[in-house]
């Protein structure tokens, strides 16, 4: 090995003839922005009388590998407002560094931080259309949870598109397909949401991670969960999904235990 | 022969530490038709004197709407206020695209601050020769700022600038303690009875020289939580002069009952 070190790591010329550097290029546009790398699963949120309830388990994957098992992947903005991330991870540490630099220039002014969860909601509905719209989009869906401006309890998505959409419960991910029909069953009227209390809400959407749990392969059983209310934010983290059940699992034919 | 030699830019201090052309740019304010501004718990209100510079002339802008929550009453030149008001409608306009709500006051005072202290300290800038009165609501009510030439702002309870403005800010200075527990219509009567003090003897308040601007928080069981910013002018002014007139006769009565008994 000689001194140089462009040549170190490399395969040995003597040995194995002058490397060609053509291959070290790449040729054609960029494409690490049109797949996110390390992602997190679900987020599910649900409304409640006089809040907002929402949870996210606790896990960033690398594809299918189980890379990080201690990311938090709700986050508190002022007094209000909760925003749960799914996707892409980096692009989630991007948008909190946006929100905390807004955070900090809301605490300056003389009568603190009036943004409220529905104007976040707005804001970042335009980050994300902005980025979209540069061919460069923040590989992410976003559940924003808190309240809007008359005090009423606010829930509302945004996707990597810039694409917006409320409903009294919400889920990114696979949890859409899973979480969704569960909550909408356990609440199917605008009435039922709005004689729900904090626990209801709260069991609903433990239910829901159990049962991503049990079905969703990126998903983790680790997880947290925040709920929104007039009383401020309580959030707790490095939750345990209880009472696992995993009977079900030999009836399932396909795969796993029974292959055909 | 005495010559100023430090009034030549906005960015030479004099010995004594002054800077004379932000001085000269508060001249320009001075020499502005007077404007007056006054708050209490729910409203603000903006009343200016507006001039016309010939008989044959219209008379000259002095209260903007900016958004509708805020307005800005002027005085000095009305065309640094023009390049103001257009920034300030601007910045509101992008609050609410981009958050889907109305600027706080302060926050959009402090901007106009920063740009006017901004041409006190650049060579070949100059400062801005005009004075504002920016009157609003937000989340945490009514508000009155005063903005001056040298990037000055104040939060204000009432206030005015412009020529002859000491009359107006003596009486307003008499009558603080009454205004705060006002009724929005009372406040803007105050607000005419302190810019008439400013009419010298041979000049009154017509329909066609005096201008309001009153915006605040929305009465109980109005729809919505703000009344939205409202500009009197011409015929729309005539039941607030009336009520202007009626106040004052009230007060002449009472005083003559005084001497009587």
């Amino acid at each position: 090995m000689n001194h140089f070190p462009e040549a170190w790591g490399r395969p040995r010329d003597d040995i194995y003839g002058p490397y060609n550097p053509s291959y070290l290029q790449t040729t054609g546009p960029k494409t690490h922005t049109q797949s996110p790398a390390v992602t997190g699963t679900s987020v599910v949120a649900v409304k409640f009388n006089g809040g907002v309830a929402i949870a996210a388990d606790n896990l960033a994957s690398y594809g299918s590998l189980a890379r990080f098992t201690d990311v938090k992947r709700l986050r508190k903005f002022g007094e209000s407002a909760v925003i749960g991330f799914s996707g892409d991870v980096s692009d989630m540490q991007h948008i909190d560094r946006l929100l905390e630099s807004i955070d900090i220039r809301e605490n300056y002014s003389t009568h603190g931080n009036t943004m409220n969860a529905k104007n976040l909601h707005t804001y970042l509905s335009k980050v994300l259309y902005k980025r979209r719209s540069e061919f460069n989009p923040l590989w992410n869906h976003i559940l924003v949870a808190g309240f809007d401006e008359n005090k009423k309890p606010f829930l509302s998505s945004a996707d990597l598109l810039g694409t917006t959409f409320s409903a009294p419960h919400l889920a990114t991910g696979f949890g859409a397909h899973l979480a969704v029909p569960i909550l909408r069953r356990l609440f199917p009227d605008e009435e039922s949401i709005e004689t729900a209390s904090k626990e209801q809400a709260v069991a609903a959407l433990r239910e829901c991670l159990k049962v991503l749990w049990y079905r969703d392969a990126r998903s983790l059983d680790k997880y947290s969960i925040a709920v929104i209310s007039e009383a401020g934010i309580e959030i707790e983290e490095d939750q345990q999904i209880e009472a696992q059940s995993w009977a079900f699992a030999e009836a399932i034919k396909g795969y796993g235990a029974q292959v055909n | 022969m005495f010559r100023n030699n430090y009034d030549n830019d906005a960015v030479t201090f004099s010995p004594q530490g002054r800077i004379f052309q932000v001085e000269y740019a508060q001249e320009a304010v001075k020499q502005g038709s007077v404007v007056v501004g006054l708050v209490n718990k729910t409203h603000a209100v903006l009343v200016g004197l507006k001039r016309n510079a010939e008989e044959l002339s219209s008379y000259q802008k002095k209260i903007i709407e900016v958004d509708s929550h805020m307005g800005i009453a002027i005085a000095g030149l009305a065309s640094d206020a023009r390049v103001l008001s257009n920034f300030m409608k601007q910045q509101s306009l992008s609050s609410r695209m981009t958050y889907g709500r109305p600027l706080p006051v302060d926050r959009i005072v402090s901007q106009i601050g920063d740009r006017a202290q901004t041409n006190t300290q650049h060579y070949g800038k100059r400062p801005y020769g005009v004075g504002l009165l920016v009157a609003g609501v937000d989340e945490a009510g009514p508000h009155l700022f005063e903005f001056q030439p040298s990037g000055m702002t104040h939060e204000m309870l009432a206030c005015a600038i412009g020529a002859r403005s000491q009359m107006a800010r003596t009486y307003l200075e008499r009558n603080l303690d009454k205004l705060q527990d006002t009724t929005r219509d009372e406040l803007i009567t105050h607000g005419l009875q302190a810019l008439k003090e400013t009419l010298s003897q041979d000049k009154e308040l017509t329909v066609d020289n005096t201008s309001v601007g009153v915006v605040g928080l929305a009465a109980e069981g109005a729809k919505g939580r703000i009344e939205s910013f409202k500009l009197y002018e011409g015929q729309l002014l005539v039941p607030l002069l009336e009520a202007l007139e009626r106040s004052e006769e009230g007060e002449t009565k009472e005083e003559s009952m005084e001497v009587d008994s």
